[in-house]
């Protein structure tokens, strides 16, 4: 069998090959000669074809073939196949082959071994690769070698135990005492690694911190390095650049960062140091930065006072200054961070900041836009916007949905005034239109919909702005909405805000459908135009014909959404025209959807009409219900009982007699005669249960005719019963009057009433008389639900109860459909 | 902690290729051509950092990056490490490289892969940074490659020699030379088979 060939011959073959495709031959054929070399176990090539092997690991062909053979070359006792094999292990296994376990003896003698290099490359291949078990079955020998005089190696036993304290955290206590003679070394490697591994240290267990900066009394010790590091003069082996070790005083700025953060004592005592290294560090080179970099990070991050910070933030700002991109990167990156926490210090690089938005460099834009986006303010916003928005035109679109999307957010919180931000809108709309995110157009709409006094401003600007371009879809789905919604307004030209512009009724239809027609509006868009169209068909006076056309075309149409839309549109047309005005109504202000609970569920307790509640005396629980069973006895029997004084005694008594004349007066069945006695019953005080919702009119009405109540509910002991009034006046309007009693022998404290009823209804809850039902039946707590129901369709209601009983919480939803005819026909 | 060192070419084909973290194969060859996409792009006076790709680890890790001549050099390193230091200790690998090759240049990397992975070891072990001063590093390094070639090394001459030697077809050593009071020294060949 020929000698395999070199390494270098190899890669002089593979270089040759032409395509992939030959490269791949030539490496398969080599691959099979490895092989079989391998299967002849021959020792002394057995390096050199490893060694191939990595290389073509490196060009990205499988070589997994090659793990144990690298095992066998860490168990030769030559150096070149040691170096090689443990090269190997690190590049193809890792802990999940259990192969690698077969390396633990192995590096246990290499760590003893004579020869200082192969300790080292033991200790390194540990440090790379080594799994849980390995380090705990070797971590033992790197305590040992942690201790050596020989730098050489303690410098990779301190980055070996790093590691080792990663992977198994139990064992950091064991390098432990090792850890006390660290710093007193001269050799800046291993100071520098030692720094590392107390970093390590101090980071994952606040024990070790806590002993470090009591018992070790490390940052003095630290401190006085550093002092050394910068006082002492030229040295040779460790200057770069004209500073000395920037790499060790960095590392130890870091650690000096983890020992003084929340610490007033450590941070007190690195005070002075920070400040010198501020001061005197050289800024013309990369490494002076770097070093001033760290410093500012460290005083931002410690109990630092308040005259370091604000030097800490000048270097800062210097920094945003520099020509070197690096470091203005570098400046805005940390700026970030401290904006939180030092807001106004930040204020005043504001300018530039914002001049970093016009800078060329992607990642420097980016940091900007974060940095100016977190500076905006009530103050400033008006210039800030200029700007952002300035940007906005001019970035790479990468940016500019974050953008978009934080110039909403901004001028949300901050805009001074209506039609400010209305412009701002559209200046977004206009300029990336196509970058904004889906879930802006619905914030959009309903913002636009609560400035009512905008509209005609607003709708006037969409429309031009349409206009001119209809290809980015947000911008012509808000317009679209706008101009079905306030079309009227566009039309009669009036808008106090602007030049008004003349526009008929069929140029906006033009471009409506030219919205429809076109091949680069969206479905989505195509559905919001439509339906805009259908809208002016109650806005518009002469072009209704035209818009029944559209209609009819579209229900045809390929799109299913919008033949559905047309085809129920055009029955619109037809069958139900009658309703026509009244659905395509102007929408009302919206609210503010924050939760995404069922929107139904009315909870108006107390909302409607809190300031007359406040001025009566609140009645406690039993007198509401007693008042009306008194005003029953009052209007069926007309006794002059002496019943009068139950009723609130701020009232006096020839005030009773008053009431009971007007009362007596009241017809029981007809309404008209009835209205002007109530008129006058609310001068006089009354109780609230009277005056309570409508006119206190239709509670005259019909009580004894009765529309019988119901038990809506009668669960665990708790009853509610629902008691009906209808008005002659308004006949969509039932007053129904809830009742709940409690039959356990414990209070229910905490009851909330809730109540939903489907779309066509519209309710209106009024604030209960209390939130306690006694226990035993002794009382009940009232409360009055007014139901809107204009189509006369048949009552029905889902009750929702929470309330606290027997100590824990209880809730409970149920539906009412037992409603007698006569509370809703 | 430093998860990955990449060195590529300006067509994007790797150099030398370490990862400190474990992952799959082919994960590793996409991370490279993934980072080389990202550098690609970018113009000669911009800064050096590039939020990382997605493959390599999300967003707390920085790609930190320099371009010599034909070669990227390209550091993935988490938030642990200085990016201003990074960018330092890329200069001090390549200042190393530079004095240990004499002059180095992109076929210096490609024809002595194992190298240059040496010299990484005691720049850079368990993705962490062991030692920052080139002559120390320098050092080292030429003690060990003197190690080596008391060896034998990779391509060891002798092991040519022994091929050369148990290729040959040799006669049979005549056994009785009586060629008198010479003492010839004959090299014990037997320890070269």
């Amino acid at each position: 069998m020929p000698a395999p060939i070199r390494l270098r011959e190899l890669i002089r073959t593979i270089r040759t090959a032409r395509t992939q495709a030959e490269e791949r031959e030539m490496i398969q054929k080599e691959c099979a000669a490895i092989r079989s070399s391998f299967r002849e176990e021959d020792n002394t090539y057995r390096c050199r074809n490893v060694a191939k092997l990595l290389y073509m690991h490196m060009l990205g062909y499988p070589a997994h073939f090659g793990q144990l053979e690298c095992l066998k070359l860490i168990a030769s006792q030559k150096f070149t196949d040691k170096r090689i094999g443990y090269l190997g292990a690190m590049l193809l296994l890792d802990e999940r082959q259990d192969v690698h376990l077969l390396m633990t003896n192995c590096i246990k003698n290499d760590l003893n071994h004579s020869t200082q290099y192969v300790q080292g490359l033991a200790l390194c291949t540990l440090g790379c690769m080594g799994s849980s078990e390995m380090c705990r079955d070797l971590a033992g020998e790197v305590e040992k070698l942690l201790k050596t005089s020989n730098s050489y190696l303690r410098k990779k036993a301190a980055l070996c135990a790093v590691h080792v304290i990663r992977k198994v955290p139990e064992l950091m206590e064991m390098f432990l005492p090792a850890t006390k003679n660290l710093l007193n070394e001269k050799n800046h490697g291993v100071l520098h690694t030692s720094v590392v591994l107390l970093t390590e240290m101090c980071e994952r267990s606040p024990d070790m911190l806590a002993h470090f900066r009591k018992n070790e009394k490390l940052v003095p010790q630290l401190v006085r390095i550093l002092k050394n590091l910068i006082m002492s003069g030229y040295s040779p082996e460790h200057d770069v650049s004209g500073i000395s070790d920037p790499f060790l005083q960095v590392r130890i700025l870091r650690l000096l960062r983890i020992l003084g953060r929340n610490d007033d004592d450590s941070s007190e005592a690195m005070n002075d140091i920070l400040a010198q290294v501020a001061t005197n560090t050289e800024t013309s080179k990369n490494v002076g930065n770097a070093i001033l970099y760290e410093t500012v990070l460290t005083i931002m991050d410690i109990k630092s006072e308040s005259g370091l910070r604000v030097l800490a933030i000048n270097i800062l700002g210097r920094f945003l200054l520099n020509n070197d991109k690096n470091i203005r990167y570098v400046a805005l990156t940390s700026l970030l961070k401290t904006v939180q926490t030092d807001h106004n210090a930040v204020q005043r690089h504001r300018s530039t900041i914002v001049d970093c938005l016009k800078d060329l460099d992607v990642s420097i834009k980016r940091r900007a836009m974060e940095l100016s986006f977190a500076l905006v303010n009530g103050n400033n916003i008006r210039g800030m916007m200029k700007e952002l928005l300035y940007f906005l035109d001019s970035c790479e679109p990468e940016f500019k949905a974050d953008c978009a999307s934080g110039i909403f957010l901004a001028a949300e919180k901050y805009a001074p005034s209506k039609r400010w931000h209305i412009d701002t809108i559209m200046r977004v709309l206009t300029t990336a239109g196509s970058y904004v995110r889906d879930d802006a157009v619905p914030n959009l709409i309903q913002l636009i919909t609560n400035s009512v006094e905008m509209h005609a401003y607003t709708v006037q600007r969409l429309y031009k702005a349409i206009l001119g371009d209809y290809s980015q879809q947000p911008l012509v789905q808000v317009a679209a909405w706008c101009i079905g919604e306030y079309g009227d307004l566009l039309i009669s030209g009036q808008c106090e805000e602007e030049e008004p512009i003349q526009v008929t009724e069929d140029e906006v239809l033009d471009i409506l459908e030219s919205v429809l027609i076109s091949n680069m509006s969206a479905s989505v868009t195509r559905g919001y135009s439509l339906t805009a169209i259908m809208k002016l068909s109650t806005r518009f006076t002469c072009t209704v014909n035209r818009i029944k056309k559209v209609v009819s075309i579209y229900g045809s149409s390929i799109d299913v959404e919008l033949q559905q839309r047309a085809v129920e549109y055009n029955a619109l047309f037809k069958k139900y025209d009658h309703m026509r005005s009244a659905l395509l109504e102007r929408m009302p202000v919206m609210e503010k959807v924050t939760t995404n609970g069922p929107t139904e569920i009315v909870q108006t307790n107390g909302e409607t009409e809190p300031a007359p509640l406040e001025t009566k005396p609140p009645p406690s629980g039993p007198q509401p219900s007693s008042q009306a069973n008194d005003l029953l006895d009052l209007l069926g029997g007309n006794d002059i009982t002496p019943v009068i004084p139950t009723v609130p005694t701020s009232k006096p008594a020839s005030a009773g007699g008053e009431l009971l004349d007007l009362l007596g007066d009241i017809n029981l069945t007809g309404a008209p005669t009835a209205a002007p006695a109530p008129a006058s019953a609310p001068q006089i005080s009354q109780p609230p249960f009277l005056l309570d919702g409508l006119s206190s009119q239709p509670l005259f009405n019909d009580i004894t005719t009765g529309i019988p109540s119901i038990t809506a509910y009668n669960k665990n002991g708790l009853k509610i019963e629902f008691t009906f009034e209808r008005s002659n006046t308004n006949p969509s309007v039932t007053v129904i009057t809830i009742q709940a009693s409690n039959s356990t022998e414990l209070d229910m404290t905490d009851f909330v009433f809730q109540a939903a009823v489907p779309k066509t209804f519209q309710l209106q809850l009024l604030s209960p008389s209390s939130s306690v039902v006694p226990a035993f039946n002794t009382g009940t707590i009232t409360q009055v639900i007014k139901v809107l129901n204009p189509q006369k369709q048949q009552l029905r209601m889902r009750i929702k109860l929470t309330y606290n009983h027997k100590g824990s919480a209880m809730q409970d939803l149920a539906e009412v459909n037992n409603f007698p005819p006569q509370s809703w026909q | 902690m430093i998860q990955a060192i990449l060195v590529f070419n300006n067509h994007g084909k790797p150099r030398l290729v370490r990862f400190y973290q474990r992952f799959p194969e082919e994960i590793q060859q996409q991370i490279v051509r993934e980072t080389f996409h990202l550098v690609l792009k970018r113009d000669d006076n911009i800064c050096n950092f590039l939020e990382g790709g997605s493959l390599i680890g999300g967003s707390d890790y920085k790609l930190i990056y320099r371009h010599y001549a034909t070669l990227y050099f390209v550091f993935c390193v988490d938030s642990s490490e200085s990016e201003l230091g990074i960018l330092d200790l890329i200069q001090v690998f390549v200042e190393t490289l530079d004095k240990c090759f004499e002059n180095v240049c992109e076929l210096d990397l490609i024809f002595h892969m194992d190298k240059v992975h040496y010299i990484l070891q005691e720049v850079v072990m368990g993705g962490m940074v062991l030692e920052t001063n080139m002559n120390e590093i320098v050092a080292q390094i030429e003690a060990q490659n003197r190690l080596e070639k008391s060896e034998g090394g990779l391509s060891a001459a002798p092991a040519r020699a022994v091929s050369a030697v148990k290729n040959i077809n040799l006669p049979e050593m005549p056994r009785n030379i009586n060629i008198g009071d010479l003492s010839i020294k004959v090299p014990n060949l037997s320890q070269f088979v």
